[in-house]
């Protein structure tokens, strides 16, 4: 067994990676000291009754939607064989880095009443629905987050995918039984760790609901906040949607536990599909590809090209400013969901389990709420300091204060991947590792990192494009003078320009490719598609 | 324990101290200040630093700063929240008589710890193809059977219908008011909108024909496409009883924070903002009125006409928002 003194330092790393989430979350407990009885009559009669049935039935629909296309679609590139599959393989993954309050925009813009599309169809004889809608609210998330999915269950399914369905195969099974049975319950972790991030990114969205006009909880904390004045009611709805997640987790703890475990080995071939099939697979394919991503960013390129004159040197210093932050957060962040895994890993104390709980939270808090959450109780902290020794300290210093409330927000998102990356990695390897000799530092660098570096990438590109996204945060936390790409997007947006806030948007979009392309090739190399990249290599 | 948290805290942290210079938090966009601010220091010297935010997160922190804020000023793009900053103490009062003179006194706070600096007027927007303006009177009477099915609006959570709202609550007062929000509700021919422009683009597609919105947002949309069949009404001006007393406006403005480290620079400043010069620049930039009642409107503003503004303080739609925004919940506008 493992030796304690071990067990009691990864037990400490848990708890500091958690403690910083402690702050927004204890202003949340903190706050229901403060019950405004009138108020809460009010919410209780007029608000909660429209808010939570719509963001029980948005969570859930968000939640079906990206399951099953996220996993439909990597089960698809990762087993079968079809016309144009390296290509789909990685450009599925484009619409992650399109902003959800872009795409809801675009949409709205498009195919509402007085929409391009809406009319031009209207005069061609086809009504469209209304879309402004829990409905259509729920389309847009599902084309924005089904990624997270897509991603994490494509890395599950590379690394061991194939052979497993060779194995089945060999046992007389169909491929659709062979998938089903076989290959869909090992991937259920990764199922499951992309949708709760979609799940947890939908209850803190705040920008496409508000472009769809549906009031979600989220929605009810903001007017509480900014209507009603009142940051307590915010903090004690906030508390509310902590309940929903925390109970989403559980759920989730639960097929952890019954999770099974096997080992990559040497890759396998995929299945080729029947021309049939290859024809609907390149269709549905084309099809989500341009929904979801090319139809909107080609919207957003011809909105841009009317404000061209807007690239200039600022533009380009916000690209700089927000490449250079998702780089240094994902780094940061994919660093520490490693040590969070690993403490979970190396013991099963309740601390650890807690800890990994509470880390993660931050990612379904909205925005502006975490942000205040967490800067309200440090400025406090330094006004004390300041009274207490006469000093004149601002809490804004550089990029530190941004960077730590970015692993508050984002560790999650880091977390999942790596979390079914390292669940792949049976204990016996460990032993083994441990009887040769190697053990610590060592094992994890030259035994575990190999076998999790699709899960490490993975975790870096989902908090690089995130990070690239993030409004709230960056607004209260950042340095005088200093602007991204998303905070252009919020300053012309608020004023109601968006078909200037267009360039940004796109900007961020061709800064997000950077990392999908590169995250395609370390998911590729070394595992199932070993073969054409050393081949073509040597 | 603090060996260990000093560091840390340092780490997080950089000096307060800005000599001479002047700090803003604003919640006007930067392409709206920048200019201005770099005006001001071309002529004076002073330079300007600022952030911009919502203002629910900018007042969090002013309140969580304290006495160690770094800002000087509070700019905001609605009276309510700078009510509520005053009202919360963050704002100080200001005895300038430049300021007493230049600002109208109904767009500044009667305690003197904030002035607008420009006018947002919400007015009646309508499709000139199917509504004449004769039909037009005021915003009570959208609320009448005659315009089921005709109405846009924007949500009910933009502050500027929560504000127009508030000085219904005040001047005609809840019972009134609420029958008329709900009159309006019962014409609505689509589900609010997200903002001031679709609302304006479902009226071009025809889909209602009339709707409230901001004079500025139409002025962009109608300098982009002026063949647009929508026009603006300036409703509510015949001082008769039982009605607003005037066109709502909303105020861009600002006020002096309670820590301010260089109060007199930001007297000055705002002092210089409210004169003719930065009137002109400072509404005009985004096609919104001068609240320096002697600075003439820019030539595309003074081109919708002149009207009178509701001349009751803005003061009071910041004390009544929140009923405001629970009556809309009471009648049902999203």
């Amino acid at each position: 067994m493992f030796r304690k003194p071990e067990t009691v330092g990864w037990k400490l790393i848990a708890a500091l990676i958690a403690a910083p989430t402690l702050l927004p979350l204890t202003a949340s407990l903190g706050s229901f000291t403060r019950l405004d009885a009138e108020l809460w009559s009010h919410l209780s009669e007029y608000v909660l009754p429209q808010v939570l049935p719509t963001t029980l039935i948005l969570l859930f629909g968000v939640s079906l939607g990206v399951s099953l296309l996220g996993t439909a679609l990597a089960v698809l590139v990762t087993l079968f064989e079809f016309p144009g599959r390296r290509f789909f393989s990685w450009a599925l993954l484009l619409p992650l880095a399109m902003p959800a309050y872009v795409l809801a925009t675009v949409f709205v813009g498009s195919l509402d009443y007085a929409g391009g599309v809406a009319t031009f169809l209207r005069e061609h004889g086809v009504m469209l629905p209304e879309l402004r809608n829990t409905f259509g609210a729920a389309i847009v998330l599902i084309a924005a987050l089904y990624p997270y999915v897509y991603l994490v269950v494509r890395s599950s399914l590379a690394t061991q995918g194939a052979r497993v369905l060779e194995a089945a195969r060999g046992m007389g099974l169909t491929p659709a039984q062979a998938v089903l049975r076989v290959a869909l319950p090992l991937s259920a972790p990764a199922i499951l760790g992309g949708t709760l991030l979609a799940a947890m990114e939908t209850l803190a969205d705040f920008g496409t609901v508000a472009a769809f006009n549906v009031d979600t909880l989220t929605s009810a904390i903001y007017k509480a906040w900014f209507a009603l004045f009142s940051v307590d009611a915010a903090l004690q709805l906030a508390g509310v949607l902590l309940i929903v997640v925390v109970v989403l987790l559980m759920l989730q703890n639960r097929v952890h536990a019954a999770r099974r475990t096997t080992q990559s080995g040497p890759p396998a071939m995929r299945l080729r599909l029947a021309p049939i099939g290859a024809a609907l697979a390149v269709l549905a394919c084309t099809l989500v590809l341009l929904l979801c991503f090319a139809a909107p960013a080609l919207q957003l390129v011809i909105w841009s090209a009317r404000h061209l004159a807007d690239v200039n040197a600022q533009l380009l210093g916000s690209a700089t400013n927000s490449v250079l932050l998702g780089v240094i957060a994902a780094l940061l962040i994919a660093f520490l969901a490693v040590m969070l895994g690993y403490a979970a890993r190396r013991s099963s104390s309740r601390t650890v389990q807690w800890a990994t709980r509470t880390a993660t939270l931050g990612y379904a808090l909205p925005g502006a709420l975490l942000a205040v959450g967490l800067f309200v109780p440090m400025a406090a902290l330094v006004r004390h300091v300041n009274e207490a020794l006469g000093w004149s300290l601002l809490l804004q210093g550089g990029l530190v204060l941004m960077l730590l409330a970015y692993a508050v927000r984002f560790t999650a998102v880091a977390h999942a991947p790596v979390q079914a990356g390292l669940s792949r990695i049976k204990p016996s390897l460990d032993e083994a590792a441990r009887l040769a000799g190697i053990t610590g530092v060592a094992q994890i660098v030259r035994v575990h990192l190999p076998l999790l570096r699709p899960g490490l990438a993975a975790a870096c590109a989902l908090v690089f494009v995130d990070v690239m996204k993030e409004m709230p945060i960056t607004l209260m936390t950042r340095p005088f003078g200093w602007d991204t790409l998303a905070v252009r997007i919020f300053e012309l947006t608020s004023e109601g320009e968006w078909q200037r806030a267009a360039l940004p948007a796109i900007a961020i979009v061709i800064a997000g490719l950077v990392p999908v392309w590169w995250l395609v090739r370390h998911l590729d190399d070394g595992i199932a598609g070993a073969r054409d990249i050393r081949g073509s290599s040597t | 324990m603090s060996r260990v948290l000093l560091p840390l805290l340092l780490l997080l942290c950089s000096s307060a101290a800005y000599a001479e210079g002047l700090t803003v938090y604003s919640a006007r966009i930067e392409d709206l200040i920048q200019p201005i601010f770099k005006r001001y220091t071309d002529e004076t010297g002073v330079p300007i630093r600022f952030i911009t935010d919502k203002e629910g997160p900018l007042l969090q922190r002013l309140q969580a700063e304290g006495a160690s804020t770094p800002a000087d000023i509070l700019l905001t793009v609605d009276a309510g929240n700078l009510w509520q900053a005053s009202h919360l103490k963050m704002l100080q009062p200001i005895d300038s008589k430049v300021l007493q003179a230049n600002i109208p006194e109904h767009l500044r706070d009667p305690g003197n710890t904030w002035f607008g600096m420009s006018i947002r007027a919400r007015t009646i927007v309508y499709h000139t193809g199917r509504v004449k303006p004769a039909q037009l009177s005021t915003y009570e009477a959208l609320a009448t059977p005659a315009w089921k099915n005709k109405v846009c609006m924007r949500t009910s959570k933009k502050v500027y219908n929560q504000s127009l709202v508030a000085m219904m609550w005040v001047e005609l007062g809840a019972a009134r008011t609420e029958e008329i929000v709900r009159g309006w509700v019962s014409n609505f021919a689509a589900a609010p909108f997200a903002s001031d422009n679709e609302v304006m683009d479902a009226i071009v597609a025809g889909r209602c024909d009339v709707g409230l919105v901001n004079t500025y947002y139409y002025g962009r949309m109608v300098r982009d496409k002026p063949e647009l069949p929508i026009k603006l009404f300036f409703p509510n001006q015949s001082k008769a009883k039982g009605q607003l007393a005037g066109v709502h406006v909303n105020v861009s403005g600002a006020g002096v924070t309670t820590h301010a480290k260089n109060r007199d620079g930001a007297v000055k400043f705002l002092e210089w903002l409210s004169a003719r010069e930065a009137q002109a620049l400072f509404g005009g930039m985004n096609l919104e009125f001068p609240a320096n009642a002697s600075v003439a409107p820019d030539a595309i503003t003074a081109n919708w006409g002149s009207f009178r503004q509701d001349p009751i303080n803005l003061a009071e739609a910041g004390k009544h928002q929140a009923d405001a925004v629970k009556l809309m919940d009471r009648a049902g506008w999203k």
